[in-house]
């Protein structure tokens, strides 16, 4: 299968196998008017297979979303058909309106223009814990 | 300024400061009559509260100052569906502190990023409640002198128990505790006390369902109430209120200097024959949660 070369845009790499749409929903890459590519189960070397995401345009990325969901994601900027940059992503210290606090005692329950702040608490075992409840890992897209 | 929503917000040496301030006015009742004149103090009451509410009011009267607020979320402007960060904004304008309690986890926290005034969270859902912890520390020093080497014993509701949860997280500062966990199935201490708090301070626990086999080493009996209001199903509710009860006859392996404590309000799950035992501490937890909410509403407003 062939997809296009892109000449000004972004190459997302070495998603994990699988996660790719989660991670089009959470960038809300629908929104978008310009041509994405999803490309799924991509052989890799170092990864077995792995998913690709192609955005025809040089666009703001939330690089915390990335690293939130996958430290292994790679970034490419690509300007007149040319690589000209490679981000790598690492899990931030914080996550703002990504994600939803799912505990039905939270504040953000029933105030909702609260902001969804999550704090990383055990960065070794990727722990995110609601800024208000103290929730880990607990959150609805 | 500072806001204390939690009491790993305090740290130990405040902790030891405000104790030994809540000593001196216990000693020297009238040196502190007007240290908070002219100050007011708001109650935000959106959860009914009766011990918690008149402590932090009777606390604030005892320093000269004077207290504005509301009793239930019905009687304020959350009724008309206004935020509680705007609610806590407009407060700010009338009083100097403000004691906070609400039915929702982080309602004091949302509020702090809006006041202009110290917030002390009086107690959030089954979050927190650090001026419990507060009380609950004067009472194990001052019956026990000293929070190292103590074994302490937690009864009942360890899953939505605040009270218990904060208390772990206060002694896990100290050294040599040992805990005891006492409670059925559906009702024990989270994962996540035990992972964040206990295993990683390296604190020594047993978990058991009976009380009996564990009495004869504790040297703090903390009894906590199941309660009503944090379970969505009434029938769990009613399957696990009676549970555990103190009675005379369990207390016959205690120890002499036991010290038993409860955050009240106690339904059934002390017996009141214990009320003349010695070893009932919960009257005095009571006391020492005033001195404790003097002690921290003078700290926050720059008095000690």
């Amino acid at each position: 299968m062939t997809i296009d070369q892109i000449d000004n845009g972004i190459v997302l790499d070495h998603i994990k196998a699988g996660n790719a749409m989660a991670i089009y929903r959470y960038l809300k890459l629908d929104e978008l008017d310009c041509t994405v590519a999803v490309i799924k189960n991509v052989k890799s070397v170092k990864m077995g297979k792995k998913d690709i995401i192609k955005i025809d345009s040089l666009i703001d990325i939330n690089l915390d979303v990335l690293g939130f969901f996958d430290e292994n994601i790679t970034v490419n900027i690509i300007r007149d058909g040319k690589k000209v940059d490679k981000k790598h992503v690492s899990l931030p210290e914080k996550i703002i309106n990504i994600v939803k606090c799912k505990n039905p005692r939270c504040i953000t329950s029933t105030e909702q223009e609260l902001d969804q702040v999550f704090r990383l608490t055990d960065p070794e075992k990727r722990v995110y814990r609601c800024m208000y409840c103290d929730s880990s890992n607990n959150f609805l897209p | 300024m500072k806001h204390v929503l939690d009491i790993t917000d305090l740290s130990v040496e405040e902790i030891n400061s405000l104790i030994d301030t809540a000593i001196d006015i216990i000693n020297n009742k009238e040196k502190y009559q007007e240290v908070c004149k002219h100050k007011k103090l708001a109650t935000l009451f959106f959860e009914p509260s009766t011990r918690t509410r008149l402590s932090f009011e009777a606390a604030m009267l005892e320093l000269g100052g004077s207290v504005i607020g509301f009793s239930s979320a019905s009687s304020s402007s959350s009724s008309k569906g206004e935020s509680v960060q705007d609610t806590v904004k407009v407060v700010g304008y009338y009083a100097d502190i403000i004691a906070m309690r609400h039915p929702k986890e982080g309602a004091p926290m949302a509020a702090t990023a809006v006041s202009d005034v110290p917030i002390i969270n009086a107690g959030d859902g089954g979050h927190h409640h650090p001026t419990q912890t507060l009380a609950d520390l004067l009472t194990i020093h001052r019956e026990k002198g000293h929070f190292d080497n103590l074994t302490v014993g937690f009864c009942g509701d360890l899953k939505f128990g605040r009270t218990v949860h904060s208390l772990v997280n206060a002694l896990s500062r100290y050294t040599g505790i040992k805990l005891v966990f006492i409670s059925p199935d559906e009702l024990k201490i989270p994962q996540y006390i035990k992972t964040d708090i206990i295993e990683k301070n390296g604190m020594p626990y047993v978990e058991t369902q009976t009380m009996e086999s564990v009495m004869p080493e504790l040297d703090i009996l903390y009894m906590t109430r199941v309660q009503g209001e944090r379970f969505f199903n009434e029938a769990d509710y009613i399957r696990l209120r009676d549970y555990y009860i103190l009675t005379p006859d369990k207390l016959e392996n205690a120890k002499k200097d036991l010290c038993i404590m409860h955050p009240l309000p106690r339904v059934n799950e002390i017996a009141r024959s214990i009320d003349s035992d010695p070893r009932a501490c919960y009257f005095k937890q009571v006391e020492n949660g005033k001195f404790m909410r003097m002690a921290l509403i003078m700290k926050l407003l720059g008095g000690i």
